[in-house]
Order: C-alpha cells, then sequence, then structure tokens
C-alpha cells in the first residue's frame, strides 16, 4: 500500500518495451518541437492525438505528456543558440543563455541547461509522487457541489496567472463553455445547437478544436510575417561544465527547483512565471548581478531548473483532481476522456497502471532526454534548418489526416477550417486561446456537476454557500478573480509577460 | 481617433455579444426548465447571457481605455489558400482517395508561403504525400483508400 510498491508498480508498467519506445518517441517529438519555432507542444499534441486512439491508456499519456515536458528541454536550445525561445518558459534563458553562446560557451550553456532539466525533473517527479495519494484522497470526499466549485475556481484561477486582458480570457472560457454544449443533452439526449445535422449530434470535436485553435491559426499568425531565423554556432564543443561552473550553479538549480515545483501546481501560465521568478530570485541573490544579462550562468541554471519543474508539478491538479491547468493538460484530460477515463480522483484508485506508470514515465523520459540533448545535440541543431515553408504544409496535411481518421467524418475536418478561422481573429483582437479549450473541456463536467447539485438540493441553489468545502473553493475563486482585476497586480504581470514578447 | 484605437476591443466585443446572442436565442428555443429540474436550454442560456455581458463590457472598456493597438496585416492569400486545402481534403478525401486528395491539400498549402514557387510547392508536396502515407498506412495501419472511388479505386 506504500509509495514503494505503487512505484514499484510504475515501473512495471513503464519499463514495457512498448511504453519505453513511446516514451523515447514522445520526449524526442517534444525536443524537436521544442527546438522548431513555429510549432509548439500544444499543436504537436492535439495533432498526435488522434493517433493515439488506438493505444493502451497508459502509453497513450506517456507519450502525449513527453512532448510537453520534452519541448522544455528542446526550448533551451533554440533560445541559447539563436536567441529565440522555441517555448514561451524558455525566454528567460535566451537572455544569458545566448550571451554565453555569443562568447563561445555555448556547450556549457546547453549542458547546464539539460543537467538542471534532468535534476529538477528527477525531484519534482517525487513531489508529484509524494502529494498525488494525499490530494486525491481529500478530492474523494467530493460530492457534485465540490467539483462544480472546484472547476469554478480553476477556471477562474488558470486566468489570473495568464497574460492579457482579464474580460477578454474570461469571456473565452464561457465561449468555451458554450461550444461544449454542442452536441445531445446529457440529460434528455434532445440535440442542441446542431442545425439538424446528425454529424453534431456528439458533439463539436475536440480534436477539430484543438487543431484548428492551435495548429491552423498559428501558421495564419507565422505567416504574416518572415519567419527566416539563421544559426549561430554551427558546432557546438564542450558539453560539460567545469568545477568552478557546477560549484556556480548548485544553489540557483536548488532554488529554481523548489521554485518550480511550488508554481507549477497553480493553474495557469505556471511554468512561465517560474522561470522569470527564478531569474530575478537569482539576479539578487548573486554576489555579481551586474553579470547577469552578460552571459551569468545562473542565469540559465535557475530559470531551466524552474521550468522543468512546474512542467512536471503541472500534472498534479489534472492527475488527482480532474482539473486542467492549462491548453496541455486540456489535451490530455481530452485523451483521458476519450479513452472512456473520466479525470479525477478516481483515476489514481480505478487506474493505478496508468498513474503511476505515468509518473515513473516522467523520469525515464527526462533520463532519455538528458541522453538525447547532449550527445545528440548536432541533430537538433541541424533540425533548424528546416525551412517553414516545408514544415507549415506538414503540419496541415497531419492535421486533415489525423483528424479525418478518427471517425471518417468529413465534418471534422471542416470544423478544424471553422476553428482556424475563430482562432485567428480571436488571436487577433488580444485573446489567448488557451482559456477556450479549457472551458470547452470542462463545459460538459461543469454542467452535469451543476445539474446534479440542483437536483440533489431540490433546486437550492444556496447549497454551492452553505457546504463548507464548496463555499471555500468559491471564496478563493472569488479572491484570484479580484488578484486577476486588481491594477497593482496586473501591472506587476504585464511587466513580467512584456519580456516574453 | 478614440474610435480607430478602440476597434480591436470593440470588434472583439462584437464577436463575443455576437456568439451570446445566438447561443442565448436558440437555447430560448429549447426547453428551459426550472433550477430543480433543467432543461437543455438552462445551462446555454445562461452562459449565453453571460457572453453578451463580457461582450459589451470588453468593448465599454476598449471605447474608454481606447489602447487596443494595431490589428496589423491579414495574410489573406495564406488565409484562403490553407482553408481552401483543408476544406478540399474533407471534401475529397473519400472520392478521390489519400494520395490524390493529399496532394492537392498540400500543394494548395504549399503555395501559401510567402514567395511561394510552383515547382518547390510541386516538390514538397510530392515528398509529404509520399511520407504521409508511408507514416499513417503502413506505419500505423489506418484504414485509408489510397485511390478512391472516382479514380476506380
Amino acid at each position: 500500500m506504500g509509495i514503494l510498491d505503487n512505484l514499484a508498480l510504475g515501473f512495471e508498467t513503464a519499463f514495457t518495451p512498448v511504453n519505453l519506445l513511446f516514451c523515447l518517441i514522445g520526449v524526442a517529438l517534444g525536443t524537436a518541437v521544442g527546438v522548431l519555432p513555429g510549432i509548439g507542444p500544444t499543436a504537436t499534441m492535439a495533432l498526435l492525438l488522434p493517433i493515439t486512439f488506438g493505444f493502451e491508456p497508459a502509453t497513450s499519456l506517456i507519450m502525449l505528456a513527453g512532448i510537453y515536458y520534452g519541448a522544455q528541454y528542446g526550448g533551451s536550445t533554440t533560445a541559447i543558440l539563436i536567441n529565440l525561445p522555441g517555448e514561451s518558459s524558455a525566454a528567460v534563458t535566451a537572455i544569458d543563455g545566448h550571451q554565453m553562446a555569443k562568447q563561445g560557451r555555448a556547450g556549457t550553456a546547453l549542458a547546464t541547461a539539460a543537467l538542471g532539466s534532468f535534476f529538477a525533473g528527477t525531484v519534482a517527479t517525487v513531489f508529484v509522487a509524494l502529494l498525488a495519494t494525499p490530494l486525491a484522497d481529500l478530492a474523494l470526499n467530493f460530492g457534485p457541489a465540490e467539483f462544480f466549485s472546484l472547476i469554478v475556481l480553476g477556471l477562474i484561477a488558470s486566468i489570473t496567472l495568464a497574460s492579457g486582458s482579464t474580460l477578454k480570457a474570461l469571456a473565452m472560457i464561457v465561449l468555451g463553455l458554450a461550444l461544449g454544449t454542442v452536441g445531445q443533452d446529457l440529460v434528455s439526449g434532445s440535440p442542441r445547437f446542431t442545425f439538424g445535422q446528425r454529424e453534431l449530434d456528439g458533439g463539436l470535436d475536440f480534436v477539430s478544436l484543438a487543431v484548428g485553435l492551435f495548429g491552423v491559426a498559428e501558421i495564419l499568425r507565422n505567416l504574416e510575417g518572415d519567419l527566416t531565423r539563421s544559426v549561430m554556432v554551427k558546432k557546438v564543443k564542450n558539453l560539460w561544465l567545469t568545477m568552478a561552473d557546477f560549484r556556480r550553479v548548485r544553489m540557483p538549480v536548488l532554488r529554481g527547483t523548489a521554485l518550480g515545483s511550488a508554481l507549477g501546481v497553480l493553474p495557469g501560465a505556471g511554468h512561465v512565471l517560474a522561470s522569470f521568478m527564478s531569474y530575478s530570485v537569482e539576479k539578487k541573490a548573486s554576489k555579481t548581478p551586474q553579470e547577469f544579462g552578460k552571459g551569468a550562468i545562473e542565469g540559465v541554471a535557475g530559470p531551466e531548473s524552474a521550468n522543468n519543474a512546474a512542467a512536471q508539478t503541472a500534472f498534479i491538479p489534472l492527475l488527482t483532481l480532474g482539473l486542467p491547468g492549462n491548453a496541455v493538460m486540456a489535451l490530455l484530460a481530452g485523451a483521458l476522456l476519450i479513452q472512456g477515463i473520466v479525470p479525477g480522483p478516481d483515476v489514481i484508485n480505478n487506474e493505478p497502471e496508468l498513474f503511476w506508470g505515468l509518473i515513473v514515465s516522467f523520469w525515464i523520459g527526462n533520463l532519455f532526454l538528458v541522453m538525447l540533448n547532449l550527445p545528440l545535440i548536432g541533430l537538433w541543431v541541424k533540425m533548424l534548418t528546416i525551412p517553414y515553408r516545408v514544415l507549415f504544409p506538414a503540419i496541415i496535411a497531419f492535421a486533415a489526416i489525423g483528424t479525418f481518421s478518427i471517425n471518417r467524418n468529413p465534418f471534422d475536418v471542416y470544423a478544424i477550417a471553422f476553428f482556424a478561422v475563430l482562432g485567428y481573429v480571436l488571436i487577433k483582437l488580444g485573446c489567448e486561446p488557451a482559456p477556450l479549450l479549457l472551458g470547452f473541456v470542462l463545459g460538459p463536467l461543469l454542467e452535469t456537476y451543476l445539474r446534479r447539485t440542483l437536483t440533489i438540493s431540490q433546486g437550492d441553489a444556496t447549497v454551492f454557500l452553505t457546504r463548507p468545502l464548496s463555499a471555500t473553493l468559491l471564496a478563493l475563486a472569488v479572491v484570484a478573480f479580484l488578484i486577476a482585476v486588481l491594477p497593482s497586480v496586473r501591472r506587476k504581470r504585464e511587466a513580467v509577460f512584456e519580456d516574453e514578447d | 481617433m478614440k474610435l480607430h484605437d478602440a476597434r480591436k476591443d470593440l470588434l472583439a466585443g462584437a464577436v463575443f455579444t455576437g456568439f451570446g446572442l445566438a447561443f442565448a436565442f436558440t437555447s430560448a428555443t429549447y426547453e428551459i426548465g426550472s433550477p430543480l429540474r433543467m432543461g437543455p436550454g438552462f445551462f446555454p442560456l445562461v452562459l449565453g447571457g453571460l457572453l453578451v455581458v463580457l461582450g459589451v463590457s470588453i468593448a465599454v472598456q476598449g471605447f474608454l481605455a481606447a489602447d487596443g493597438g494595431d490589428i496589423g496585416s491579414v495574410p489573406w492569400k495564406a488565409l484562403v489558400l490553407l482553408l481552401g486545402a483543408i476544406i478540399f481534403f474533407g471534401f475529397t478525401v473519400r472520392d478521390l482517395g489519400l494520395v490524390p486528395a493529399l496532394f492537392v491539400t498540400v500543394l494548395l498549402a504549399g503555395l501559401a508561403g510567402r514567395n511561394a514557387r510552383v515547382i518547390p510547392a510541386v516538390v514538397i508536396a510530392a515528398s509529404l504525400t509520399a511520407l504521409s502515407v508511408l507514416i499513417f498506412v503502413y506505419g500505423l495501419q489506418l484504414r485509408l483508400d489510397l485511390f478512391g472511388p472516382w479514380l476506380g479505386g
């Protein structure tokens, strides 16, 4: 019953040849899309979602999760070598990492990033394993009212830590919730918003929405400008740290890991926030703050550890409470739902192989990533020479085939075009697409819990406030909302996210 | 100039309000029910109303702040070609089969790039089609016809 038995079960699941192979494929793909600017982990996971339908649930999740944390490693490579963050959380790494590359210390910067990330990933995985059971146990006491309040809290909290206008993010959530109601009503079975189209009875396709919103809309964004890039460093040497370097990065890595593990649990852009905070902490703690911005190794070690730790602990809310905190987690929740598993506290008890297998795979994946990113770094650098004019038609091809293959329904393919236009227009008007996806995934659950609660309470809506746990969660949601709209917090948040762009 | 500066927020507000109205009016035609026995229309009606409120707030806030920034350029050619490519695929994949449908789709997409030229786009389309057939049909064993009924496949 102890944690060791659980981990043993996890090792058993994760060490099957199939799962090892797909873990490797996942992290390798993740590194690739992390390295390549113009395609991110969210779009990749959406594109590959259809392929995973035939897999065992554990295999599917292990691969998809690998893409996510693999992209954190890959993103730092691009940030260091060409001063262009392949992934948003790597933006901070570019500041000092690229300076190090200019001084001929690219190898040291890459090694720092990879080893720091590995250490952070390992510690954060243990953190996930330790925290999962108590949190899931807590959630087992939840009734429908608590789950309703929890989802409300999750949705609001996810925008507290996001960039941009709070009102727009809220509107995107509500639009997502509304789009989630398309299809047959879960209780009465009567179709809603289907305009008589039988194809819509099952609801809008989750994959079409994700692919259109994150894949195709992003291509349109990229085609607005010229996407040419030059690789400064053709050959990377000295992929190791000297003893002196090692002593300098020790504390930043530890602090970054702690910071990242804690912030990663929060919904929203926890990992981006973690790397920015780690950078400012290291700058304050340093005896030579004037070196920051000019190639300080601490400025690479801290943020890289922080964002990788956060990428790991970001799984906690999804795995224990069934609450996806960002777009990537929403995709994983979708992958689980498609496999017939409702994300929530029951997963840990009903699907222990899946749960512990996934957690152990994090550690295996991190090990693969160190091997992939240090000895094979030359391969990834070469990938940077793939021109975008080859890349984006490939994305279109994969999107079309993948989406069609799920139900062999042309309607799902048309839906990509619809969501691409919707996503592009909304992004153009200053709205982030992630909250819409969160709303879309959580909408049906929110409605079910709402209706169930009110049926149990005989239609008395005050039950949400009279049950202590539910009331606490809703109070936290109000606090999160107030934080999001308070002017002083807004200004600070904008300052943090400004550097990102 | 206020109206011009607020254009982005006004448009965003209009989009949300439009969706809100559409959802609210359509749900009003379904059974609403009571909080105790909610009909299919209840939840979407609430959401539609909420969306209208948020849309109007965004527009008002944008009008007051008027710092929406420029919308920027829209790659119209890419937009038309990419959407055309996707819709073409959905429309023809069953009848033409994977190979011809995908080739045209990727070709159209390839022409969407800036300064795209025909011959490189054809080469990219041919290679990507071959690669996709290898990955999806032979590798992942998806049952997709290579050539469809229109081509006697």
